[in-house]
């Protein structure tokens, strides 16, 4: 046999639960597909098991019940380690995610842990800070730069074990508007150019824009599921899990409410157009 | 109290070869009762600027300054840099300091971050007894200061007082982290992106609270932030920072007529304000403060004024 049938899913989660302990459930039977090379948008207020959802797909939490598994393999304690290396988390505060004080060191961290040889990591080290357009500063002083620097470099550290799939959860949240466009450049070519499967936990509606697919969390159980556009049409609903529609959206809302028979769109030029169309 | 700076410079590390020019000659006032905003890049100034309110960055005293420079024959001396807060002169090193800080409370960004105590009271009592002033306060002055503060911020105190901080969701501990900075009662609350890192509820509830806290416990708010949709909904008047300088003050509805220029700067603008110019660009011309409550209110007459 030469040629591997590779699985579609990149993560498959089936009924999965799992608790902090005391009280109740953080994650309830949840069910999940992650396809490979998707770009999937994850939405949920806070508290509503996000985090723990982005914790269990890389085996830093195990599920209480239920089965993940990764590109096929299921993930248990035997290919905890294997899996891990396939599966990158970027989390929120970027001066909580860098180890060492030059950025080279920095990167090469995860990719010596796995024992990787010196060459490869060099490769590795050069492949990462040019996928995240930080070559120059292979040699810069963590400290000194930038949020979305910083967070550019935990990115590279990530993508020095070329992993398959990348979560995102909340990396964008502490970084200022310039940062943010940034991180969100840097993995959506990521997803388009190298076919990394990319998980984006956020608030932000710009963002979740930009995935091929939304699911929308609460109570650690996935409740909506479909296009960012389509997600964001039904407003009603998403407050009802504690979210609120997106600003366009409300205003699209409220001139239909004042009797103007706009439609809903969440772009700016649309509304616009629409607005022209019914004044005019 | 009113907030006055003239010529203020400050420069991180002068005198040395690392020496930045973080804030170069800037003029601002914040009357007393605004809800000022603060917006500009990373690096442009704000922080600086806002730090110097309590004298977290004390200011050369003026006539040390003075003397430092001699000038040259014929040469004017630089203009004198004023920085008042109230009566509070921040030039003059005989200063009382420490009534300043009490006077003006500063959260930082994720204030969350700065909790340390083992319960929720303890933690809000932490700056009242710092600035209670000679002697210490009664147990029963305490209990009151903390119970108002944390119903200020909305938790209820009977419920959370003796919890540890560290137990609480993210927006409660956020909550508890500006309770301890309104319990001194600052008359001037100054707070770095107070809303960043929450979820659009989360958000829209502490801007709510600030506009409570803004009408009963502190005259003057000032935020800085990012949120450009946030400015434009609440701020009486906004600064623009720029490499260290003030490029414009002006109340949300004027400084967002200038769109093109604050995209030309690198910054965003409000969806209020793109509509209007992509609206503008259809040739129809909406006159509103930004807002969304006056844009939907002006859209929703143009048609029935229209023709």
């Amino acid at each position: 046999m030469t040629v591997q049938e590779l699985p579609e899913n990149a993560i498959e989660m089936r009924n999965v639960s799992f608790s902090y302990g005391q009280g109740g459930f953080c994650i309830q039977g949840l069910n999940l597909e992650v396809k490979k090379g998707e770009f999937l948008a994850v939405l949920g207020h806070n508290g509503s098991g996000k985090s723990t959802l982005a914790r269990l797909a890389n085996g830093i939490l195990m599920p209480d019940k239920g089965e993940i598994s990764i590109f096929g393999q299921v993930l248990d304690d035997k290919h905890l380690y294997d899996l891990r290396s396939r599966v990158g988390v970027v989390f929120q505060n970027p001066d909580n995610q860098t180890v060492a004080s030059v950025v080279e060191d920095d990167v090469a961290f995860g990719a010596e842990n796995v024992g990787l040889d010196r060459e490869e990591i060099g490769r590795r080290i050069d492949f990462a800070l040019s996928a995240v357009g930080m070559q120059d500063y292979r040699y810069a002083t963590v400290s000194r730069l930038s949020g979305g620097q910083k967070q550019r470099i935990a990115i590279a550290g990530v993508l020095a074990l070329r992993p398959d799939v990348m979560i995102l959860d909340e990396s964008t949240a502490m970084l200022d508007p310039k940062g943010r466009r940034e991180i969100i450049d840097v993995v959506s070519r990521l997803n388009r150019e190298e076919g990394v499967t990319v998980v984006l936990i956020t608030h932000f509606v710009e963002e979740a824009l930009l995935a091929d697919r939304a699911v929308v969390m609460n109570r650690g159980e996935i409740v909506m599921r479909g296009t960012p556009a389509e997600i964001f049409s039904r407003g009603d609903e998403l407050l009802t899990y504690n979210l609120t529609l997106p600003r366009i959206g409300i205003i699209s809302k409220r001139l239909r409410e004042g009797g103007m028979s706009v439609g809903d769109t969440l772009d700016f030029e649309k509304l616009a157009e629409e607005i022209a169309r019914c004044v005019s | 109290m009113r907030i006055v700076a003239e010529h203020l410079t400050h420069i991180y590390n002068d005198g040395t070869p690392f020496a930045a020019k973080a804030l170069d000659d800037i003029s601002l006032t914040v009357e007393e009762g605004e809800f000022f905003g603060i917006i500009g890049h990373t690096g442009s100034g704000k922080s600086t600027f806002v730090q110097h309110l309590n004298a977290l960055i004390r200011l050369p005293s003026s006539k040390k300054h003075f003397h430092k420079k001699r000038l040259k024959k014929g040469e004017i001396p630089p203009p004198a840099t004023v920085l008042k807060v109230g009566d509070f002169d921040l030039t003059d090193k005989n200063t009382d300091f420490y009534a300043l800080r009490r006077s003006v409370g500063m959260v930082f960004q994720y204030p969350e971050y700065q909790l340390f105590a083992e319960t929720v009271k303890e933690d809000v009592a932490f700056g009242y007894k710092n600035f209670y002033g000679k002697g210490k306060p009664s147990e029963e002055e305490v209990t009151t200061a903390v119970r108002g503060a944390l119903e200020a911020v909305g938790l209820d105190y009977d419920e959370i007082a003796d919890k540890s901080p560290f137990d609480l969701s993210g927006g409660q501990k956020r909550r508890v982290a500006v309770a301890g900075v309104i319990v001194t009662k600052p008359e001037v609350l100054v707070l770095d992106e107070p809303a960043a890192g929450l979820d659009p509820l989360g958000k829209q509830e502490m801007m709510r609270l600030l506009h409570e806290i803004h009408g009963s416990w502190c005259k003057t708010v000032i935020i800085v932030s990012h949120d450009m949709d946030e400015i434009a909904e609440n701020c009486t008047h906004v600064a623009v920072f720029e490499e260290g300088r003030v490029r414009y003050v002006l109340p949300p509805s004027e400084l967002f007529q200038r769109a093109e220029e604050l995209l030309s700067l690198g910054l965003d603008i409000p969806l209020t304000a793109k509509l209007v110019s992509a609206l503008k660009r259809r040739g129809i011309s909406v006159d509103c403060d930004f807002t969304t409550e006056d844009f939907i209110r002006k859209v929703l007459a143009l048609r029935g004024g229209g023709a």
